[in-house]
């Protein structure tokens, strides 16, 4: 079956499945983020843009998806498939539709890997982007919030539709022949929406454990875990990030030639396919990974400020319920000292000659006062502001600390341009007593409630003396008037 | 060579007629743009990338897809308002069509002009109907979501058939296939028709514009 695929083109069909799979993990799971996506177009080619469409990479999407596929790929049996469900406050859940990536024994022969399959699976990933928007499960995503969450979940194997309930439906979203088989790919969805109070996932508790927040490493973790369809920074932002870029580094494929092929394609049937050959070198290129421009900072996937800024509160009051209880050490420092934005650690030139000036903190010091700096070391991974705007390398701009962060946290209070406690009298004391005044002597509760009582009691008293004065009362508004 | 044709129905209401129409042939021109070739030596060439967008529509419970790229959508926006708007004039029962048709251009000799050649039309027929109430125009909003859902499921199972697309051009005759002139994408050629029906049925006398995206015919 395969004698006629030249190991190059087995190769390259091979990295073009493997990709289009996390590329459509990506598509479907960004889809059910409850906000609407938008990317940019880019006359230059970066080479990390595989199947020359701006598809996001969410890192953590992306290591479930690698962890569910465990470096298989979708084969005959095998079908990588993503669940979509929706989890309510109270705990109820329900299925709502799951995609599946099957292939089937269904070969086209003579299609050309490196240029038809590509083309072809990049025109898959318009439709599963176009009807990612059509099936019922988007508008409930869009109004996610407080009363359900929707949640993703990856598995390889056997697609399981049981869960849908009766009378689900499917739809195709459309199909891709391969020289070692035709590539499907489709979306079953439920149409009964009526929520079944039975807490549907403890049937499946041997087999998978729910997650929320999936942060948390379980002792049963597997590769059939929930996770939330929304989006925070992630706590190993720096390792996933690598990842991704890793991943993009393994360029895809961005080359094409038209220069005369060396075998015709099947007439008929792909009458416009065109004629290409690809070029040896550019094979070579991509075993070796060399990425023509750095996917880094230029990559261009920002969220025009209007979606993003909306989106801002639905997903800080989404993740707000996701307890992070991460182990993670990134994560842990929110929990113990946050510096205010612009601190910066005191250098080994502020010296204390200057105590009386104001703003003596800004004069030169002789001394280095980094051991009387409390733990200042600012959160190195902020959640950003969308997902949209966390880029690979968000990390670096993380480091200004400038973030809220989702959960309170008890911080010794820093307040911008101060400096050590070393002054009798520095602004971070002044802030500490201006922001905790003594309480009003008439404000406080006890003298209150007392006078209230007196008050009561004493206004008969007081009203029939006003009714003895009320001729001088009188007078007195006519000298007003 | 045969030129493939679809035909998709809808009714509308009149506000909606903007918001459906872009919708679907955002969906379509999705499908058929591409990144902008670049040309290089030796006869390669490498594409640009597409980004996309989600558009909600305000009269319809209904998102869509379309490429990120302002200048297209101001073209087909320019194409569906003139539609709307002959729709409006004519006095017809509100009932016409308007066509997307895919072309590739073939290079005549001297005196006779290049030959457009459709390979991929898509004709949207709309028939426009007037609500009593709030009541009815709350239902409207959704069921004509959901047939715009089933007209993007009708499109996206059309474009994998997989039936024929122009071969991918040398870079003299890019122009021929593609159009270039836009900056971020490059879409296949293509013009967009509409012809209103008046309440016979019948395609009412000439009202056929052309919003022509080739270059001038000798």
């Amino acid at each position: 079956m395969d004698s006629d695929l030249s190991p190059q083109d087995r190769k390259d069909l091979d990295k073009f499945i493997k990709f289009f799979a996390l590329k459509t993990v990506q598509v479907i799971v960004q889809a059910r983020l409850g906000e609407k996506i938008c990317t940019r177009s880019s006359s230059s080619p970066t080479g990390s843009d595989w199947f020359t469409l701006a598809i996001k990479d969410i890192p953590e999407v992306t290591h479930e998806a690698k962890k569910a596929l465990a470096g298989q790929l979708p084969s005959i049996g095998r079908s990588m498939c993503v669940e979509i469900s929706l989890k309510t406050s109270e705990g109820d859940s329900m299925e709502l539709e799951t995609w599946c990536l099957e292939m089937n024994e269904k070969c086209e022969k003579d299609i050309k890997v490196s240029y038809t399959v590509y083309t072809r699976l990049s025109l898959l990933l318009k439709s599963l982007l176009a009807i990612t928007r059509v099936t019922p499960a988007y508008k409930l995503s869009r109004k996610q919030g407080h009363d359900y969450v929707i949640l993703y979940r990856i598995y390889f194997g056997d697609v399981q539709l049981s869960g849908l309930g009766e009378g689900f439906q499917t739809v195709r979203v459309g199909i891709v022949g391969t020289p070692i088989g035709t590539l499907t790919l489709s979306c079953a969805y439920r149409t009964n929406l009526a929520l079944m109070s039975s807490r549907r996932f403890e049937r499946t508790g041997p087999i998978m454990g729910i997650i929320i927040d999936h942060f948390v490493e379980r002792p049963l973790s597997n590769t059939a875990l929930l996770h939330p369809c929304n989006y925070r920074a992630p706590v190993e932002e720096e390792g996933g990030a690598y990842a991704g870029v890793e991943d993009s580094q393994e360029v895809c494929t961005t080359s094409f030639s038209t220069s005369p092929p060396s075998q015709m394609a099947v007439p008929g049937k792909e009458g416009g396919v065109p004629q290409v050959l690809l070029q040896p070198s550019h094979g070579t290129q991509a075993d070796h990974g060399r990425a023509p421009s750095c996917p880094t900072a230029d990559m261009p996937h920002q969220a025009p400020p209007s979606s993003c800024s909306s989106g801002d509160a639905d997903v800080l009051s989404r993740s707000s319920e996701l307890k992070s209880a991460s182990p993670s050490d990134v994560l842990e420092t929110t929990f113990t000292r946050k510096v205010g934005a612009f601190v910066n650690k005191p250098t080994t030139q502020v010296t204390t000659a200057s105590l009386d000036l104001p703003f003596a903190a800004f004069a030169p010091k002789a001394y280095d006062l980094e051991e009387n700096d409390p733990m200042v070391h600012p959160p190195a991974s902020p959640t950003p502001s969308s997902p949209l705007q966390g880029s690979l390398h968000s990390q670096s701009s993380s480091q200004s600390g400038g973030q809220a962060q989702d959960d309170f946290v008890m911080v010794d209070f820093k307040p911008a341009f101060s400096k050590d406690d070393l002054l009798p009298m520095d602004l971070g004391t002044f802030y500490r007593e201006f922001q905790n005044p003594p309480q009003l002597a008439s404000l406080s509760i006890d003298i209150s409630a007392q006078s209230m009582a007196e008050d009561l009691d004493s206004l008969p008293e007081k009203l029939a003396i006003y009714e003895k004065n009320i001729d001088e009362f009188d007078a007195f508004v006519d000298t007003l008037q | 060579m045969n030129c493939r044709s679809e035909v998709l129905e809808v009714s509308l209401e009149g506000r909606q007629v903007d918001e459906a129409l872009l919708a679907l042939l955002h969906t379509i021109l999705l499908h058929r743009s591409t990144g902008k070739f670049h040309y290089k030596k030796e006869g390669t060439y490498s594409i640009g990338t597409v980004g996309t967008q989600d558009i909600d529509c305000d009269f319809i419970d209904f998102t869509f897809v379309r490429v990120s790229s302002d200048e297209l959508d101001r073209v087909i926006r320019k194409a569906v308002a003139e539609f709307k708007d002959a729709l409006g004039n004519s006095g017809s029962d509100g009932m016409g069509q308007i066509s997307l048709e895919f072309y590739q251009k073939k290079k005549s000799r001297w005196p006779f002009s290049d030959e457009c050649i459709p390979w991929e039309v898509w004709t949207i027929k709309v028939n426009v109907v007037n609500l009593a109430n709030e009541q009815e125009r709350q239902i409207c909003r959704e069921k004509v979501g959901e047939k715009l859902g089933e007209k993007v499921i009708n499109i996206v199972e059309v474009i994998n058939r997989h039936e024929y697309l122009p071969k991918m051009p040398t870079q003299s005759e890019v122009d021929n296939v593609f159009d270039t002139s836009l900056k971020d994408v490059q879409p296949y050629l293509y013009k967009i028709t509409y012809q209103i029906t008046d309440s016979l049925g019948t395609s009412v006398s000439t009202t056929m514009r052309r919003l022509i995206k080739d270059t001038l015919a000798l």
